[in-house]
């Protein structure tokens, strides 16, 4: 009996001890630890860090990575008690809802004079900027056009002819920022009524809406489907793993949000944030964005992208990411409206 | 005189242990109780009331269902979800039952195999199905002429994908109940005379009733609550999982979400009660004299049995060599030379390999803990006598997590136990809050296996050991821990299994220091890096069932030396 008390205890002892490792485990560290948010290019994080770390060797940036709807999901849930230092990397659109939900803490990074005015938020102190462009792009598979005797896109517009009828994916906007950014970019550029009119055609065309605004890049890719509504790099990623796919940058809008940084507020780090913030805006770190994205916030700093149009900055449309925010619930009710409730697979029988 | 005096002692300490031994108990129901009410009713309860909320916390009564009802668009998803939940139930549960009824009922060869082999399904992350879906029955699918024209990326899919991942599940339930038949039962049929159909009918399946009841119970609010199969497969047929998803990972809008869930609870509640008029009638099966069963051989009938479980194993197996398959080429479907490159993890994700470690260690400290809790928990449940009202909140607790979405859970906790005023935010961001998550969200299939293997011990046993003056706690580790130990081992290997492939409820809660693997997975997917999620996947499964074949050889000793008593 005695035993197997002792034998007991020595378990519980175990178990707490254990317990306790596990929480306390990571935390013995003498630089400062950021802990950032971030919706980057997974291979985008190291590249970032250890550029970011070389010049600041203080200051250790800790990614937490997911996808834009989980990251701002994530921040919004933890407002009562943030967890995340710094936000690098997401979606302006979803800057945006943070700002407006009062989590971000302006700052003004030194040397922010520099960026291209289109990158930095409009209150003083900016609450957040931006450091490149993801644009919209078409992923159209070639070897299947080829088999199904399918033309090229050149424009938004065309995907409403009735020859890509079942052949095209697009994000749902509902449920993807990818497919929101879409939507808004066509109803500011063709206004309200003709927007909606090119959607309702589109939707005749459209196989499924995905989830995700990376699905359809991939499902053009694997050939499931010729023409994938996404975004550039996600399809140059695919063409370079083989997929026989050309980007297309449709002339009239083309549709472009921004990776954007931001402090969060409540951090019990915001020295080392700051420190974060202002190479984060420096012409050393657009040089590193500008190693793998076509457009940053600091004009010329960035590389041709082979299979990306050249100077793409000047084919960016006028985007105005605030009518984008204020309307988001509109018109998402107004697509749901018009698409999702049929939206299941058309009856047979 | 003598013999008396020491008689009386023995008496009085053993009155006093026993008393001792129910205060053991007691303080045990208090304590697994208590902690399903952390782990569980508190952080959904957050979570749920923001249904009755809006945006900006005011207290809005039935509005935000009022709008839920009122747009056809989210409503219409309540009758794919029971459209989906119902085929997918009845398919499971009739191939689970022909499957275990072969394995415990038949004389067949391979029935080590077969076993494993039914749980292939619990190794792989459910977006590996999906991908070899895609790769079988997609537009540039081999077969997808098989489809007559109808598409994988929507019902067909999410029916197939559901059947895959929830066979397992059915399948350990089942099997319990049907292993643990009394032999005498059939010899007394044989006895008289009673024809192998009626004996099936009279015999077989009331015992089984359980058992059956039980994994349909589990199923179908897991068909209708998983969200990870209808994501990757199911196209735009949207299911209420995938609505809470856009709600909330789309929209950031949790009251929505909320209502959702709350919507969802309903026919898992519905599912509860009938399970508790079924129990009412339930006596245990396997008295203090009963005999194990040990099926005759019938040549026929084990030819049928064989030819129907090699069937369903080939199916299982397909499906994870197609994965194994896309894990090897260079790229789908354009360039189909074989290549490893897909391996090389820490080419693509960050820390791919590190994530495989925080996985395995999340899986064994599952295992070791969530094993503990669940056992000891149904243990007291159905054995320990005292305090009811605090085993009938742990039986009906312990049902909650099958109906409630991962996302949901993993949602509730970041509000519960980030929420300024909890004592226990340190734990937010460890893996102590994943281990406490995972075991949560897998209580419900591991408290039933627990609880079909427990119930069909005669209470005699403690009975008996009261009268023998032996300690509960004596008993429990002498003979109840021995004669389970087969499913105590089930329900350990599912928790590490589960705790492997787990992605809905670690989403939101892993950390700078706990990135785990599955979840790389998905991201790996999602960032159109398919064939390494699918060599990722591979990774996880071959894992797996190095742990599969690892326990089962270790224990398969201990289990014939714990299992001899059934034989005679």
């Amino acid at each position: 009996m005695k035993n197997t008390k002792r034998r007991a205890m020595k378990w519980a002892a175990g178990a707490v001890g254990c317990l306790a490792v596990l929480t306390f485990a990571g935390n013995a560290s003498a630089k400062t630890d950021l802990t950032v948010y971030t919706a980057y290019e997974n291979d985008d994080l190291k590249t970032y860090k250890t550029a970011f770390e070389k010049s600041n060797p203080d200051v250790v940036v800790n990614w937490v990575r997911d996808s834009t709807g989980v990251i701002t999901a994530k921040l919004i849930a933890e407002k009562d008690n943030p967890r995340a230092d710094v936000v690098w990397g997401l979606a302006v659109t979803s800057v945006g809802l943070l700002k407006s939900q009062n989590l971000l803490e302006p700052y003004a990074p030194k040397g922010i004079g520099k960026l291209d005015k289109k990158f930095v938020d409009r209150a003083n102190p900016p609450h957040w900027f931006g450091n490149s462009v993801w644009l919209a792009a078409i992923i159209f598979n070639t070897a299947e056009a080829k088999r199904l005797n399918i033309p090229k896109p050149e424009s938004w517009l065309d995907l409403a002819k009735p020859v890509y009828k079942g052949q095209v994916v697009m994000p749902n906007p509902a449920s993807s920022g990818t497919g929101y950014f879409d939507v808004s970019a066509w109803l500011q550029i063709y206004g309200e009524k003709k927007g909606w009119e090119f959607m309702d055609k589109l939707h005749e065309n459209i196989a499924r809406y995905t989830h995700s605004g990376s699905s359809p890049a991939t499902l053009a890719g694997k050939g499931e489907y010729v023409v994938g509504i996404s975004f550039g790099l996600r399809g140059a990623r695919v063409k370079t793993q083989g997929a026989p796919v050309d980007l297309i940058f449709p002339t009239e809008a083309l549709g472009w949000d921004m990776n954007a940084f931001a402090i969060v507020k409540g951090t019990k780090k915001l020295a080392a944030a700051k420190q974060l913030a202002d190479w984060a805006a420096s012409e050393e770190a657009m040089r590193v964005y500008g190693s793998t994205r076509s457009v940053v916030a600091i004009p010329g700093m960035a590389k041709p992208i082979p299979g990306f149009p050249p100077n793409p900055e000047q084919r960016l449309m006028n985007n105005d990411f605030d009518w984008a925010a204020a309307n988001r619930e509109k018109i998402l009710a107004e697509w749901i409206r018009r698409y999702d409730s049929k939206s299941e697979p058309k009856k047979k029988k | 005189m003598k013999v008396s005096a020491s008689g009386g002692i023995a008496a009085h300490s053993s009155v006093g242990r026993a008393n001792a031994d129910m205060w053991i108990m007691r303080a045990g129901i208090v304590l697994v109780a208590g902690s399903l009410i952390v782990a569980l009713v508190l952080p959904l309860y957050v979570l749920m009331s923001k249904s009755l909320h809006a945006a900006n916390g005011a207290f809005v009564g039935l509005a935000n269902f009022a709008s839920y009802f009122a747009n056809p668009a989210l409503s219409h998803s309540i009758y794919n979800s029971m459209l989906v939940g119902v085929v997918s139930t009845v398919l499971t549960i009739a191939l689970a039952f022909a499957y275990a009824y072969a394995l415990t009922h038949g004389c067949i060869r391979g029935k080590e195999v077969f076993r494993i082999v039914a749980m292939i399904p619990l190794l792989a992350p459910s977006l590996l199905p999906a991908i070899s879906l895609v790769y079988l029955f997609g537009n540039k699918g081999f077969f997808k002429s098989w489809l007559m024209g109808e598409t994988i990326y929507g019902p067909i899919g999410i029916v197939i994908g559901l059947v895959f991942a929830m066979f397992p599940h059915a399948f350990v339930i089942i099997s319990t109940g049907l292993s643990l038949s009394d032999g005498r039962l059939y010899e007394a049929s044989a006895v008289l005379k009673a024809s192998r159909l009626r004996t099936f009918f009279t015999v077989t399946l009331p015992g089984a009733k359980y058992g059956l009841i039980s994994a349909t119970f589990v199923v179908f609010t897991h068909a209708i609550t998983d969200f990870g199969v209808p994501k990757v497969i199911g196209g735009q047929y949207d299911v209420l999982a995938t609505d809470i998803y856009k709600q909330v990972i789309g929209q950031q809008n949790f009251e929505m979400g909320a209502v959702i869930s709350v919507i969802l609870l309903l026919p898992a509640v519905a599912a509860l009660i009938v399970d508790r008029f079924a129990r009412r009638g339930q006596v245990a099966l396997l008295s203090a004299r009963a005999v194990a069963f040990e099926p005759r051989p019938s040549p026929m009938r084990d030819r049928l049995l064989f030819a129907m479980c090699a069937a369903i194993a080939f199916c299982i197996v397909t499906l994870i060599a197609v994965a194994a398959y896309g894990a090897l080429i260079k790229f789908w479907p354009y360039d189909l030379s074989f290549t490893l490159r897909h391996f090389q993890f820490d080419l693509y994700a960050g820390g791919g390999w590190q994530a495989y470690a925080n996985s395995l260690t999340l899986s064994f400290l599952t295992a070791v803990f969530g094993t503990a809790i669940v056992f000891v928990g149904a243990y007291l449940v159905e054995k320990s006598g005292t305090l009811p009202g605090g085993c009938a909140l742990i039986q009906v607790l312990a049902l909650v997590p099958m109906a409630v979405p991962g996302l949901v859970l993993g949602l509730a906790y970041i509000f519960f136990f980030n929420h300024p005023a909890n004592p226990l935010t340190f734990l937010y961001g460890t893996m102590a809050i994943l281990v406490m998550v995972t075991i949560g969200h897998y209580y419900t299939v591991t408290h039933l296996t627990a609880l079909t293997a427990l119930k069909q011990l005669d209470k005699e046993f403690e009975s008996v050991s009261d009268s023998l003056k032996a300690s509960r706690i004596k008993t429990f580790a002498r003979v109840t821990v021995p004669i389970c130990l087969p499913a105590i081992l089930d329900i350990s290997v599912y928790f590490f299994l589960s705790a492997m492939t787990t992605v809905s409820a670690v989403v939101f809660l892993y950390s700078v220091h706990t990135q785990l693997a599955s979840v790389t997975v998905l991201n790996m997917d999602d960032a159109g890096e398919q064939s390494p999620a699918a060599a990722m996947a591979m990774v996880i499964v071959i894992t797996c069932i190095a742990m599969r074949v690892l326990h089962f050889l270790a224990t398969r000793g201990l289990a014939r030396r714990t299992q001899a008593w059934k034989k005679r």
